[in-house]
């Protein structure tokens, strides 16, 4: 139960922040906290990725654009010339096409956003094994690289497709309605509703990683970190085992960008660069790598004062300074800094000492 | 049928052959060992029955099964177990978590299971917890259960390695170099280490440098020089091989 | 297709598939010495030609070519003294963050000096629409320039590593690293000069072909990856391989453009480049079991 105790003060942080914002009548920051909530959330599953498995991924961002594409473009294009073809109607009486209104009060037939998350989710898993089946076959860090190069292809394809609206992106994404009247939406009357729903998804999946890291299959991918062979002679099958975990990481990603997308309304290739990859490999380490909750609260922290705008023009150039600060000087985390080691190593230039495996 | 057999194994890097012709059988429950000078290729034979290196030719057949082209993790999960020469602890985990890591391949809590906590997995986790005490138990270093691994000492890390290995419930256990490193008291006691785990139904097959220790505890004993089997038999029958005694000390 | 056109394709393939073979190259040259991908070699390119653009203002363009590489190997140099030297055996995972973050950061420094504007060298000989009939094809003399300066590149290089004696000890250091220091080579500065060469290299790349493919600061990323897929199709760290591996994708991208739309082609190269990890990770002319040594 020691693993769980960390909830507790999380718990009283959100409530604090709702608390806070609301006397002082500052709610709007809930939308920042409520993002980066959903950044975390695709955060935490990559650190699981890197830190455990030790393996890195340059493309979740690519994962997070197709949960949040996939998901806005189903439940926003209009099927109701097509309602009359076999297919059409047999999602429809299977209760997959929902009816809504757009802005000019013509009626929409679209599908209902359970399904395309649905949709998103599968996508992502299909592609996540079309990339990490050749790439962690191999021996070695290869996973970088083709990563990288989905990542491109992603944003290319958004960026170069009508049906995703090219530099536009999609607008107009409905509310999510999870049961009865909770529903993931940007509407402001919803703000405080919509700040929970975040966290507590947030908090959900942290319970599912902080098991199952503690756990036969978290056992072996930290195994596997610490020795490949070693955990190969032991029975764990270390392809598959880094594999699964990283189809789970873009699960979580994509689960991140369906909510992301449904919360703003809208989604733009932004999402899909490169440098939003970066910037999660760079946060997860900071947090220090084999730390959900170093990656979650460096996740909250850096997001949201990304978001509010702090970095100003220099939010890349942030992130970049702060991965090789991080990799030079602090390779286990901003959390787990040893101070002393770095002022020595700053001012003698002496070699860092401890050798790594 | 002997438990483990190996048929005319070569395996040749580039034009060297780390091990040429090698046949020999190891009987169930019983100890045996494979000695040589360095480059003798002993480590070499071990990573093939390990499958941690694809033979070029020959066969290795295990409990009635070819163990050549299967990987690692496969051999590991028909019941064979080893250790490293240079003792191969899984870094930033304790030493219980080690011997865990372990139970692998008899457990089968999956990602789903595993994240969801079911009650099945509960009782395997409970499971596991219990069978790795024992062994570390077993091996008398129950004390340092929740230390980092990589932070106590060799010869504890030997033990650690050697109670993750038997986590595993393996039929055929694979040593290489148990008294790497440690001293005459510390050898002796692995080597009593190793009649206790044979006296469990364990065959043990061991590639040593110390004389005494694979005199006193082996069954049977092979020895390799350049990569071919020079001789076979029983410890005193290979004490008085001139052939043996010519490899170790020169003509 | 008319055979115009097939010539015409095949001479952009060769173009581009040279520029990548340097870039290739530049990564074998780091990855010999240090084991690792440097994942900012796509920026050396981008430097050389911005750093050459805005020198013109101010000199002759053959001389602002030369002090752009010079500069360029100045920063290659910089990145390792600063990053890299003082790392104690760092694992692979840590090195391509650094790498990473190294690609960022000139990246953004980039964009700060020069803006995200689209900028090219003129044409070192004539303008754009200056061409040579060639089969019925007509191609610019600057595709003379590309294909000239790379292969005088891979012939000096060649010449570089058989002849010179620190082209020998970078083999040595190359071929096995503790032996080197064994024998007093000093592996460091082999390091450091690893990195200027191919940082030179990029620099030199990216002035020739900046007249027909321009030059912005965010080419890099696209560049390193399109690089990358031609050092494992050449088999990872085969300079030979790497050339034919480029011409290979070069022209493989430039016949996609007939078939695709443009904005795929990237998507082209890194479809390949999972391909080639899936049926042959080890490269064209690679042998697997050396593959499996490596440790990237």
């Amino acid at each position: 139960m020691k693993k769980y105790l960390a909830f507790i003060p999380f718990f009283l942080f959100v409530v604090t922040v709702h608390l806070l914002t609301s006397w002082t009548d500052t709610l709007y920051y809930l939308t920042q906290m409520t993002m980066s909530a959903y950044y975390c959330l695709l955060i935490i599953g990559l650190c699981v990725v890197m830190g455990y498995a030790g393996q890195i991924s340059l493309g979740h961002a690519g994962f997070f654009a197709i949960g949040g594409y996939i998901s806005a473009a189903l439940t926003t294009s209009n099927l109701i010339e097509y309602r009359d073809l076999p297919l059409v109607r047999l999602l429809d009486s299977m209760g997959m096409l929902m009816t809504g209104q757009d802005i000019y009060g013509d009626t929409l037939i679209v599908i209902t956003p359970w399904m395309a998350c649905l949709a998103a989710v599968i996508l992502a898993i299909l592609l996540a094994y079309l990339i990490g089946i050749p790439a962690l076959k191999l021996k070695g860090h290869y996973l970088a690289m083709a990563t990288l190069g989905f990542g491109i292809i992603i944003y290319r394809i958004v960026l170069a497709t009508p049906y995703f609206g090219e530099a536009d992106g999609i607008a107009e994404v409905p509310a999510f309605v999870l049961f009865g009247d909770i529903s993931v939406s940007g509407d402001f009357s919803s703000r405080v509703s919509n700040y929970y729903i975040a966290w507590i998804l947030l908090t959900l999946g942290m319970v599912l990683l902080i098991n199952l890291i503690d756990s036969r299959v978290g056992r072996a991918l930290r195994a596997i970190h610490g020795a490949e062979d070693a955990a190969d002679s032991m029975g764990v099958d270390t392809t598959a085992y880094k594999l699964n975990v990283f189809v789970l990481s873009a699960v979580f990603a994509a689960l991140a960008g369906v909510f992301m997308t449904h919360y703003n309304g809208s989604i733009g290739p932004s999402e899909a660069g490169v440098m939003k990859s970066v910037r999660y490999v760079a946060i997860v380490a900071v947090g220090g790598m084999a730390h959900l909750w170093g990656a979650l609260i460096m996740g909250i922290t850096l997001n949201f004062l990304s978001l509010r705008g702090v970095f100003g023009t220099y939010d890349d150039a942030v992130f970049g300074v702060i991965l090789i600060f991080i990799m030079l000087f602090a390779p286990n985390g901003l959390l787990r800094i040893n101070f002393r080691h770095v002022a020595t190593q700053l001012l003698f230039f002496r070699r860092a000492g401890k050798k790594e495996a | 049928m002997a438990l483990l057999e190996l048929d005319s194994v070569h395996k040749r890097f580039g034009g060297l052959k780390a091990v040429n012709d090698v046949s020999f059988a190891v009987e169930e429950k019983s100890i045996k060992a494979v000695i040589g000078p360095n480059g003798a290729g002993k480590t070499t034979l071990f990573n093939l029955i390990a499958g941690s290196l694809p033979s070029t030719s020959g066969s290795i057949v295990f409990n009635g099964q070819e163990l050549n082209r299967r990987k690692p993790y496969q051999i590991a999960g028909l019941g064979i177990a080893r250790t490293f020469q240079n003792i191969k602890m899984f870094n930033g985990m304790t030493a219980l978590e080690n011997v865990m890591v372990g139970r692998h391949v008899q457990s089968r809590a999956g990602f789903i299971s595993s994240m969801f906590r079911l009650p099945r997995t509960w009782q395997e986790e409970k499971d596991i917890y219990t069978k790795a005490m024992g062994l570390l138990d077993f091996l008398e270093i129950g004390e340092y259960a929740n230390m980092e691994a990589t932070s106590l000492s060799f010869g504890q890390q030997r033990a650690v390695e050697l109670a993750r290995a038997l986590a595993l419930e393996p039929t055929l256990l694979l040593l290489d170099e148990p008294a790497a490193g440690l001293n005459i008291y510390e050898t002796a006691e692995v080597g009593r280490l190793i009649t206790k785990i044979r006296d469990l139904g364990i065959t043990v097959l061991l590639v040593e440098h110390d004389m005494s220790l694979v005199m006193d505890i082996s069954d049977e004993i092979v020895v390799l020089s350049f990569g071919e089997k020079i001789a076979e038999g029983l410890p005193v029958d290979i004490q008085n091989n001139s052939e043996v005694i010519k490899v170790y000390l020169g003509e | 297709m008319t055979a115009e056109l097939f010539i015409q394709y095949i001479f952009a393939g060769i173009t581009y598939g040279a520029i990548y073979a340097i870039v290739a190259i530049g990564f074998n040259i780091i990855y010999n010495t240090t084991g690792i991908i440097n994942f900012a070699q796509g920026e050396f390119v981008m430097l050389g030609g911005m750093i050459s653009i805005s020198l013109l203002e101010y000199m002759a363009l053959p001389l602002a070519i030369v002090a752009a590489v010079l500069i360029t190997m100045v920063i290659g140099a910089l990145i390792e003294v600063v990053f890299i030297r003082w790392l104690e055996r760092p694992s692979v995972l840590r090195m391509i963050i650094i790498t990473i973050g190294i690609s960022i950061l000139i990246r953004e420094v980039a964009l700060h000096i020069w803006g995200e504007s689209v900028r090219s060298l003129p044409y070192f000989i004539g303008d754009e629409i200056t061409s040579v009939a060639i089969l019925g094809a007509r191609i610019s003399p600057q595709v003379f320039w590309v294909l000239g300066t790379c292969t005088v590149m891979v012939l000096l290089l060649g010449l570089f590593f058989q002849a010179t004696s620190i082209g020998r000890e970078m083999r040595a250091c190359a071929a096995n690293r503790t032996a080197a220091i064994l024998c007093g080579i000093d592996t460091k500065n082999m390091v450091t000069f690893s990195f200027v060469l191919s940082a030179a290299l990029g620099a030199l790349a990216g002035c020739v072909m900046s007249p027909i493919t321009y030059s912005q600061y965010n080419i890099g990323t696209g560049l390193a990856i399109k690089g990358f897929t031609v050092a494992i199709l050449g088999g990872l760290g085969s300079s030979g391989g790497a050339i034919i591996a480029g011409l290979l994708l070069g022209i493989i991208e430039a016949f996609s453009v007939s078939v695709l739309p443009l904005s795929f082609q990237e998507a082209v190269s890194i479809a390949i480049l999972l391909l080639i990890l899936f049926i042959r990770p080890h490269g064209l002319f690679g042998s697997k079991d050396a593959a499996g040594l490596k440790d990237f």
